[in-house]
């Protein structure tokens, strides 16, 4: 929006309306008009939140329909701060009653355009409610409100030698990331949200309150019933609000030593994958850069890597029990034709060692500027992974793509950080087929077309590949019963 | 060199918390609020082991004043590997007035009681922000001080410390015994591992009274009042144009403020209103 046309057009008239329209005409979705939510309702929804717990405003709306990934803004009707899960379900009731859709909003920190309202609606922002309740140490379990991000409760729980190792990257709201199912690095040791959540607090889209696996119950296992918390989990909000997790702890290590080590082939860096992980060594965090990606990196954090495949490696442990992960992996990756191990124990260093990893993101951007970039996602058995990337570099050069590649090599998983002109369409629609494409050579490889950052918005088409559609029915038909009136973040995932 | 470290540690509402004044004035709600141990005090600890792990200190002693909680704190300390602690026991009244000054006194007196060659403390509690404690302890003690430290380095007979003053880095060397006052790029404290809490449990934790030490707790300091900082004034939508604005002058007219004209989503000079851009709210 420049800054000329409203100083030109206020001094022409000084109508409300036609300072409104300019700034409206320069944004790039249509806000509609006319608002879908009658002002009673409106006035029912502060009632309940306070008046301060709903908003309108242009601006606010526009923050709320939109997340870190490449999709364009959706904005909802309203904007609702509920405070307890009494507001959430009163809110549930009277958006219920007045077949209004429903999108749960975190941080804001999804990859697949999940809080997008495709059909206005009212957007719960569950910010408020933030407080980590029931914090059992010697049950290693807590149970944390919506509000309350991973960075956040790690910090909660420095002094008791406990953390909660998912680390999707972002600071992210950790019910947000149950309803995910996010991952991150070291899921390979550790899991992701579907192994370490026990329970869930869930408002249905009638405002039932629902505790997944029963009111408190925190055990580490169960064979009670069916299994409602993993449901949940990873359902992106069409199936209800999460309100309250509870999630499973783990100690922090005693000791971490850091490494990295450079190959000549993709192959060699991913067979070192599989051998260390068949030796059984318990690595916390393995990730594969390739020559292009480590090539960026040393461009950026003016770094000398040799630009070649390489694996970013991390041991968690007893002193002593490091000694041993780190020269039995050192066996494996020489005798792949590895380069030496560069490692590191102590935190200074071992962050200058994983800065090439740590600042990936920035120094793919970096390799074009003024370019937008997508990150794609896919899941593949460990053993079919050399093949994959190999086809997937070729695929890149093939249609003149810029494509830098990350990965969690332990599980599997990849990214390909596509860069992208947005203002190309060209480009942006190749960049689209070529997405298209990878997910559909990970679909042969009995993949999944994602393996972190959930469908969204941009691959139902694939999710219905992926599982056929006989799964694909019962999905709905859960989905049908939970939600007949489909309020729940409509148009997302199925 | 091989000598007796005293690493003060205080504990204070978590630094996470949103803080929340009584509604009688006389404090900030403490009761059912998470407290832990203030991060520079864990920056000392920190550094105070890696010195004993160097070989160049041989006892890392933790000191807390304060009630019966205070024990946990020095746990933590404990975890991150100090060798025992002291819990100068001060409650009540006394408590809520105890300060920098009666503090210093406390450690001036351990110091000398244990022996101690260097005495570590965070530059300042998160909650006072007095940044004294440090400074009158080795005033009391007539020790050499090396304060803001960045970094602390054993050279011959005493220390060499970088401080980070307003124009840069200083190195000062100073003589031991001394006292150290830590800033927060020294070092980045570790986290208390399960088994090293389960180890802390078996170390010792002395407790003494101030009055043992022959430290008298009077405060000069009286307690006034303590209120919110002024409340954000709620936004006001305004009407009018620059040019018809009460307040702006001429020569303000047309400057932008980020941006923006006053009084079009930028910030009114006359600081009475939040401004908002008409046609959003």
């Amino acid at each position: 929006m420049t800054f000329n046309w409203v100083r030109r057009i206020s001094k022409l008239s000084r109508w409300q309306g036609a300072f409104q329209s300019c700034i409206f005409s320069c944004k790039r979705y249509s806000v509609q008009e006319q608002c879908r939510v009658p002002s009673s309702v409106v006035e029912a929804f502060r009632a309940v939140t306070g008046s301060d717990g709903v908003s309108m405003g242009t601006a606010v709306r526009e923050q709320h329909g939109k997340d870190e990934s490449v999709h364009s803004c959706r904005p909802p009707d309203v904007v609702v701060w509920p405070r307890s899960v009494e507001e959430v379900s009163a809110l549930a009731r009277l958006c219920h009653q007045h077949s209004l859709p429903m999108i749960p909003f975190g941080t804001g920190t999804g990859l697949e355009g999940g809080v997008g309202a495709l059909k206005g609606g009212v957007c719960f922002d569950l910010q408020k409610m933030d407080r980590v309740l029931d914090f059992h140490a010697e049950d290693f379990d807590v149970t944390v409100e919506p509000g309350v991000t991973r960075t956040r409760l790690n910090s909660y729980l420095r002094d008791s030698g406990l953390w909660f190792p998912v680390d999707p990257g972002a600071d992210a709201s950790l019910c947000g990331m149950a309803a995910t199912s996010a991952s991150g690095t070291n899921a390979v040791r550790y899991g992701t949200m579907r192994e370490n959540v026990m329970n869930l607090e869930v408002v249905l889209s009638d405002g039932t309150i629902v505790h997944t696996a029963g009111k408190g119950r925190r055990t580490r296992k169960t064979a009670a019933g069916y299994n409602l918390t993993n449901l949940f989990v990873g359902s992106e909000g069409t199936l209800g609000i999460i309100t309250k997790a509870t999630l499973r702890l783990y100690g922090i290590p005693e000791a971490v030593v850091s490494a990295v080590c450079s190959f000549s082939s993709v192959q060699a860096a991913v067979d070192s994958t599989v051998q260390i992980l068949q030796c059984g060594i318990p690595i916390a965090r393995i990730e594969f850069l390739d020559d292009v990606m480590i090539d960026a990196c040393n461009r950026y954090s003016k770094l000398s890597y040799p630009v070649s495949p390489t694996l970013f490696l991390e041991f968690h442990g007893s002193e002593r029990s490091l000694e041993e992960q780190v020269s039995l992996a050192e066996e494996i990756t020489k005798a792949n034709s590895g380069s030496d191990f560069s490692w590191a124990k102590d935190q200074e260093t071992r962050s200058r060692l994983w800065k090439a990893r740590h600042d990936a993101w920035y120094a793919a951007l970096a390799i074009r500027p003024r370019c937008k970039a997508y990150s794609t996602d896919v899941c593949v058995p460990i053993s079919r992974l050399p093949q994959i990337i190999v086809e997937t570099k070729q695929d890149l050069t093939q249609n003149r793509l810029t494509g830098p590649i990350a990965g969690h090599v332990g599980d599997g998983n990849f990214h390909c950080l596509m860069l992208l002109d947005p203002t190309d369409p060209d480009e942006v629609q190749r960049v689209q087929e070529f997405t298209d494409r990878l997910a559909r050579r990970a679909l042969a490889m009995d993949g999944s077309c994602t393996g972190e950052h959930g469908v969204g918005l941009g691959k139902r088409a694939l999710l219905r590949e992926e599982v056929g559609p006989l799964c694909m029915g019962v999905m709905e038909g859960v989905k049908a019963s939970l939600d007949p009136q489909n309020l729940m973040n409509p148009g997302k995932v199925l | 060199m091989s000598g007796r470290v005293l690493v003060g540690v205080k504990r204070v509402i978590d630094y996470a918390v949103k803080i929340r004044v009584k509604p009688d004035k006389t404090g900030v709600v403490t009761d059912g609020v998470k407290h832990s141990m203030n991060p520079f005090c864990e920056i000392a600890v920190e550094e105070a082991v890696r010195l004993r792990e160097k070989k160049l200190m041989k006892e890392v002693i933790a000191v807390s004043c304060g009630p019966q909680q205070c024990q946990e704190t020095i746990r933590t300390a404990l975890a991150m590997g100090a060798d025992r602690g002291i819990h100068v026991e001060v409650s009540g009244k006394d408590y809520e007035n105890l300060g920098p000054l009666q503090v210093s006194k406390i450690m001036a007196a351990l110091a000398k009681k244990e022996e101690a060659s260097l005495v570590i403390v965070g530059k300042q509690a998160i909650d006072g922000d007095c940044n004294q404690t440090g400074q009158m302890t080795a005033a009391l003690l007539d020790w050499p001080q090396g304060t803001f430290a960045s970094e602390v380095s054993v050279d011959g007979d005493g220390l060499k410390v970088e401080r980070e003053i307003d124009g840069g880095l200083e190195s000062v060397r100073i003589k031991m015994p001394a006292v150290v006052t830590t800033d927060l790029r020294l070092n980045e404290p570790r986290y208390a591992t399960l088994p090293n809490i389960m180890k802390a449990k078996k170390k010792k934790i002395a407790s003494v009274k101030p009055a043992d030490l022959g430290v008298e707790l009077t405060s000069r300091l009286e307690i006034l009042a303590v209120e919110d900082p002024p409340q954000r004034q709620s936004g006001v939508k305004v009407e009018h144009l620059v040019e018809d604005c009460p307040v702006a002058s001429p020569s303000t007219l047309g400057i932008e403020v980020g941006g923006v004209l006053c009084c079009r989503g930028g910030t009114c000079l006359s600081s009475q209103y939040t401004v908002i851009t008409a046609g959003l709210d």
